[in-house]
C-alpha cells in the first residue's frame, strides 16, 4: 500500500488516515455494499412478484401442483422434494466454502484447494437442477386450454383414493380426439419468406371439445381458488360450456406469452426470478473457479493471506441467502 | 493474522470448541429448520391452514389494532411460520456462514438495517398497492370484465 498511498505522517492521529473504524478491509467492505445493492434488486424483483399475486390473489397458480416432479421418478407426484434437495445443495456448497474460508486462516493451502472445490461442485449440481427444473416447467405435463379472456382451463376427473374422494388431473393426450386438419405451420419456405410462425399447439380447441364430450367422467376446473383453497371444478355442462364458448387455444408447457399452470405473470416471474438467481449462481461459479486456480497456483500463499476466498465467499453465501427466500416465497407460501 | 471468532450461538446457551464445529452445528440447524418447512408445506396441517383472527370491525382502534396485528389478521398461519423460519435461516448464513458476528457493530448495522429498513418499505408499499388493485378488479361495480 506504501507504494500508492501517499503518507501524510500524521497517521496516529484519529482523523490523519490510517484509523480503521470498521476494521474491514477495504475489499471486504465493497463485497458487503455490494451484497446490500444486490438484495435490493432481488427484494425488488420478490416485491414485484408479491404485487401481482396480490393483485390475482384468487386465482394464483398452487406451486404444488406446478412443481411435482424429481428426475428419475416419472409419474409421481411429489411436491417440493426437489427443491428441497437443491436447497439442501446449496446450503451444503455454502458449508464447504465457509470451511474454505476458515482453512484459508490457518494458511493450510491443501485443506483450502478441496473445499473450494466441492463448493464448486455444489453450485454446478445446483445449476444443473434448475436447468432440469425449467425445462419439466417448459414442457408442462398436463396441458390446459386458454380462454378469450387469457383464463387457464384445465381437465380432471374425480376419483375415490383411500376412501377420500380426489380431483385428479387428466393429460390433454389421453382424452382429445384428433381431425385432419389443413392447417400447417407457416415457414419461410412456404408462404412469406419474411414471416415466421411459432410452434403450433398439439391440438385445436375444438379436438379437445369433441374429446370432452365423448368422455362423460371429465369436468373442468378453472383458476378460482375456493375456501378449501383448492381450484373450482366446474359442472359437467359448464364444463361443456366454457370450453365451447370461451376457448380460444390449446396450451401445452409454459413459456413467456402462455402457462398452462394458470396466470402468465407466474410464469414470467419464475423464469425472470429464478433465472436471475440462476446467473448469480454460475457466475458465482465462473468466480470459484477462477479463485480456485489462484489458490492451487500459490498466488494467496505467496500474498500472505487468503482474505480472497472470504470475498467470494461472501458472495456464495448471498446467492445461497437469496436462494432461502426464493424458496419460501416461490414454492412454500 | 489474527482470526477471532465468536463461538456461541443463541445467544451464549451453545457454545462451540472451534470455528469448524460452530460451522457444522449450524449447518445441522439449518438442515432441520428446511426440513420443518418442506414437512409442513407437504401435509399442510387444517388448522395452520385459516387465520386464527378475524378482521375487528370498528372505528379507528380496531383498523389500527387490525394494522398492528396484520400478519396474524391477514395472513395464514401457515405462512406466518414459513416467513419467520426465512428469516431465522438468514439470520444464521448471514451471522455465522459470512461472519457477520465477528463484525464491528457499526459495519453491522450499516449493512443490515439500511437492507432491512428499505425492503420492509417497499413490500409495505407493493403489498398495499397490490391489494389495493385486487379490490379495483373485484369489486362489485368493477369495470373490467376478466372472465370470459
Amino acid at each position: 500500500m506504501d507504494s500508492t498511498v501517499a503518507s501524510t505522517g500524521t497517521e496516529e492521529r484519529t482523523w490523519g488516515g490510517g484509523n480503521k473504524p470498521l476494521k474491514a478491509s477495504y475489499g471486504k467492505l465493497m463485497m458487503w455494499f455490494f451484497i446490500v445493492s444486490d438484495a435490493l434488486t432481488f427484494s425488488g424483483f420478490l416485491a414485484a412478484y408479491g404485487f401481482s399475486r396480490f393483485k390475482f390473489i384468487k386465482e394464483w397458480p398452487i406451486a404444488d401442483e406446478v412443481f411435482t416432479h424429481v428426475p428419475f421418478l416419472h409419474g409421481q407426484e411429489l411436491p417440493m422434494i426437489y427443491v428441497a434437495f437443491m436447497t439442501f445443495i446449496l446450503i451444503m456448497s455454502s458449508v464447504t466454502m465457509v470451511l474454505a474460508v476458515d482453512a484459508g486462516h490457518h494458511m493450510n493451502k491443501a485443506k483450502v484447494t478441496l473445499y473450494m472445490f466441492l463448493t464448486i461442485i455444489g453450485g454446478a449440481i445446483f445449476v444443473g437442477s434448475q436447468a432440469w427444473e425449467w425445462a419439466t416447467f417448459i414442457q408442462g405435463d398436463y396441458g390446459a386450454v386458454q380462454t378469450k379472456g387469457g383464463n387457464i382451463l384445465q381437465f380432471g376427473e374425480y376419483v375415490t383414493v383411500n376412501g377420500k374422494e380426489k380431483f385428479k388431473r387428466i393429460s390433454i393426450d389421453e382424452f382429445a380426439v384428433t381431425n385432419p386438419t389443413e392447417r400447417s405451420q407457416h415457414g419461410r419456405n412456404n408462404g412469406l419468406w419474411y414471416v415466421t410462425e411459432q410452434t403450433l399447439p398439439p391440438y385445436t380447441v375444438n379436438e379437445i371439445y369433441e374429446g370432452l364430450a365423448a368422455n362423460e367422467n371429465i369436468l373442468v376446473r378453472n383458476q378460482i381458488i375456493n375456501e378449501e383453497g383448492e381450484k373450482t371444478v366446474l359442472s359437467r355442462e359448464e364444463s361443456l360450456k366454457q370450453i365451447k364458448d370461451n376457448g380460444k387455444l390449446v396450451v401445452k408447457g409454459a413459456n413467456l406469452q402462455v402457462n398452462e399452470y394458470g396466470t402468465a405473470l407466474f410464469a414470467d416471474f419464475f423464469f425472470f426470478i429464478t433465472g436471475f438467481h440462476g446467473f448469480h449462481v454460475f457466475s458465482g461459479v465462473v468466480i470459484n473457479i477462477i479463485i480456485f486456480f489462484n489458490v492451487i497456483l500459490g498466488t494467496y500463499e505467496r500474498r500472505g493471506s487468503y482474505e480472497m476466498v472470504e470475498k467470494v465467499g461472501l458472495y456464495w453465501h448471498f446467492v445461497d441467502l437469496v436462494w432461502v427466500f426464493v424458496f419460501t416465497f416461490f414454492y412454500l407460501v | 493474522m489474527a482470526h477471532e471468532h465468536k463461538l456461541e450461538i443463541f445467544r451464549g446457551r451453545l457454545k462451540f470448541k472451534s470455528n469448524t464445529q460452530k460451522i457444522w452445528g449450524v449447518l445441522i440447524l439449518l438442515t432441520i429448520v428446511t426440513a420443518v418447512e418442506v414437512i409442513l408445506g407437504i401435509y399442510k396441517p387444517d388448522l395452520l391452514m385459516h387465520t386464527w383472527i378475524n378482521p375487528i370491525e370498528g372505528g379507528f382502534f380496531a383498523t389500527l389494532a387490525n394494522i398492528i396485528l396484520s400478519p396474524f389478521v391477514y395472513m395464514k398461519p401457515l405462512n406466518l411460520i414459513f416467513i419467520v423460519l426465512t428469516i431465522v435461516k438468514a439470520y444464521y448464513i448471514t451471522w455465522d456462514f459470512m461472519h457477520m458476528r465477528d463484525e464491528t457493530k457499526a459495519l453491522r448495522r450499516m449493512v443490515v438495517w439500511t437492507a432491512v429498513f428499505l425492503i420492509c418499505y417497499l413490500i409495505f408499499i407493493l403489498l398495499q398497492e397490490g391489494g389495493y388493485v385486487f379490490e379495483v378488479y373485484n369489486a362489485d361495480d368493477a369495470i373490467i370484465k376478466r372472465d370470459f
